[in-house]
């Protein structure tokens, strides 16, 4: 069987995209328009008082329009910017949008969220105000999906850590591609604080397999799992927005996962694939689409390729 | 630079709830108890050390995956009861987060378990509570950092602080961020002088409009009767004003410090608004 198929080797790739194109590429063709963008030029007051060269879009780009006919606000992290860490800027511009798409929704006129990303968590050299930011964001997510679903779309390849980590978990439906990562601390952080012997950060193969976007999918923590294609990301954004809220979101489901963590032995160390062996985990809970899309649609393709 | 002790979140679990065990089937390092505060019955939670952790990496006071997972189990259960059986007048009951945690636990067990999804069911929790109408509010004893803030207390409607040294509320502690951003801690110091959000001093962090109240307690560690009565006047005034206003956030960008040290979020959110229908 060969590793690739045709679609996947001529496949345009998401990551490959920049944040303002990562967003444009989920919207009916002509309708995303940016909104606050780089020539309102509303920079980081802090970064140049420490030195920091500011970008006139704090790294967070904001486009509205429609998907698959319905209004959408896609936000989008540059992880290329400061980490892709959130800011004052960059954090207060999230939550605006979230604010407004809730503000219209709730009068009606639906207004679902798309978020890219890619991001480190808070920026460190606005501190508190991006923590207070996290905070916000976390908040307004909530807000919103009760009228529409929050989209969290994680592809790579920064990912998705810190308090952002929070974002995507309280978010409707999280897509992942093998590329992209989602975890509360980092390698670095976890090594830095609790020492090597807790946490390798130089080990790659134990970062993918603990954060990975294969491992969140199979425990139930992804809701999709997808190749890093731009054309499946867009349809898998287009039909869950079409699916709407789900009956409960993940991060409802408190007895679900704290009954998960009851059962488990951490007396010594764990190895991520012992997640696979652990029966209480084994109905990962996922929020199903309605038609099997995504990597799975994309294995049984290959499969006939190689029939 | 504060070390942390982890007594105060006790000390003042006690102070205003009486009480100091957990309850039934929840891990020794919270604490949770119904208690009346003004003329409200209100739930208390707080995250304590627990030195016998099962988990090793939450045994000093950080909050881990059970934490997370048993504050939003005892936050959403105080909702439930409240719609089904309403009280007096439909007054949902306040829910109050009494804040001294360390961090979150940064573990290899946590990650593989999904810490950042226990950190989101408490965090949704307390916030669901809010937007349902129950006055949230978080008194922070003494340290609020980080994930472990987000997790237990950042969402409240209003927040009340200790004006005092100990009280560090941050996104990293001071070594770890210095470091992180390849400064020496006295390079980092220096910039926190001009740079509010960078500083470690809670007299600063409430000129950035996100407090309700600093409270002045000459030691927190052992407060007197005087004090206590005084810090529970603060959380009933607390808990009044959060019924008088919206659910959201908003008074974080509206309050009057807020006018001053959150001028671009301000800028961010009207630029938006503006363009959002043109």
């Amino acid at each position: 069987m060969s590793v690739f198929s045709r679609e996947y080797l001529q496949r345009r790739s998401f990551i490959e995209l920049d944040a303002r194109q990562r967003a444009q590429y989920l919207f009916d063709a002509g309708t995303g328009r940016e909104l606050a963008g780089p020539f309102d030029r509303i920079e980081s007051p802090w970064l140049p008082l420490q030195g920091v060269t500011p970008q006139s879009d704090d790294g967070c780009i904001v486009m509205r329009g429609a998907i698959g006919g319905r209004q959408a606000v896609v936000i989008s992290f540059n992880g290329a910017f400061q980490g892709g860490g959130i800011g004052e800027v960059s954090g207060a511009k999230l939550t605006a949008a979230l604010d407004l798409a809730c503000r219209d929704s709730e009068q009606g006129k639906q207004t679902s969220a798309v978020l890219l990303l890619e991001t480190g968590g808070v920026r460190l050299q606005e501190a508190n105000l991006g923590l207070a930011a996290v905070a916000e964001i976390i908040s307004s997510i909530i807000a919103l999906r009760r009228y529409v679903p929050v989209i969290s779309v994680i592809a790579g390849p920064v990912g998705c850590f810190g308090g952002m980590s929070l974002a995507a978990g309280v978010s409707s439906y999280i897509i992942m591609t093998p590329e992209g990562r989602l975890g509360l601390n980092g390698p670095e952080v976890i090594e830095e604080e609790s020492g090597v012997e807790e946490f390798d950060a130089s080990d790659r193969s134990l970062i993918w397999s603990i954060y990975g976007g294969q491992q969140r999918y199979d425990q139930g923590l992804a809701d999709v799992l997808i190749n890093d294609d731009a054309d499946q990301i867009a349809t898998t954004v287009r039909d869950l927005i079409a699916k709407g809220v789900p009956a409960i979101h993940r991060s409802e489901q408190v007895d679900l996962y704290r009954s998960r963590i009851a059962a488990l032995d951490p007396s010594t160390q764990w190895d991520p694939g012992l997640v696979h062996s652990w029966s209480s985990w084994s109905a990962a809970f996922r929020q199903p689409p309605d038609e099997p899309i995504g990597r799975d649609q994309g294995a049984a393709t290959k499969k006939e390729e190689d029939e | 630079m504060s070390k942390f002790t982890g007594i105060r979140g006790r000390v003042w679990f006690k102070a205003l709830t009486g009480q100091q065990t957990p309850m039934p089937g929840d891990p020794p390092s919270v604490l949770v108890a119904d208690a009346l505060i003004g003329s409200d019955n209100a739930r208390f939670l707080c995250v304590v050390p627990d030195p016998d952790s099962r988990f090793p990496c939450a045994r000093h006071g950080e909050v881990g995956l059970e934490q997370a997972y048993t504050l939003a189990a005892r936050i959403r259960e105080v909702m439930k009861a409240d719609n089904e059986r309403p009280t007096e007048k439909n007054k949902k009951r306040p829910i109050i987060a009494i804040v001294d945690v360390k961090s979150q636990a940064y573990g290899r067990r946590e990650e593989i378990a999904g810490i950042h999804l226990a950190a989101a069911t408490s965090a949704d929790a307390y916030a669901t509570a809010r937007f349902a109408g129950h006055p949230v509010i978080t008194l922070i004893a003494g340290q609020a950092i980080s994930g472990g803030f987000l997790t237990h207390g950042y969402q409240a409607n209003r927040l009340l602080a200790f004006d005092d040294n100990e009280v560090l509320i941050h996104a990293m502690h001071k070594e770890a961020a210095a470091r992180i951003t390849r400064r020496s801690v006295d390079q980092l110091e220096t910039l926190a002088e001009t740079v509010t959000p960078l500083s470690y001093d809670v007299r600063d962090y409430a000129k950035l409009g996100l407090l309700y109240k600093l409270l002045h307690v000459s030691n927190p560690d052992a407060p007197s009767t005087e004090e206590i009565s005084l810090v529970r006047n603060a959380v009933i005034e607390a808990i009044a004003d959060a019924r008088k206003g919206p659910a959201d956030l908003r008074n974080r960008f509206e309050s009057e410090d807020a006018q001053t040290a959150r001028k671009a979020s301000r800028l961010i959110r009207a630029r938006l608004q503006e363009q959002w229908n043109q």
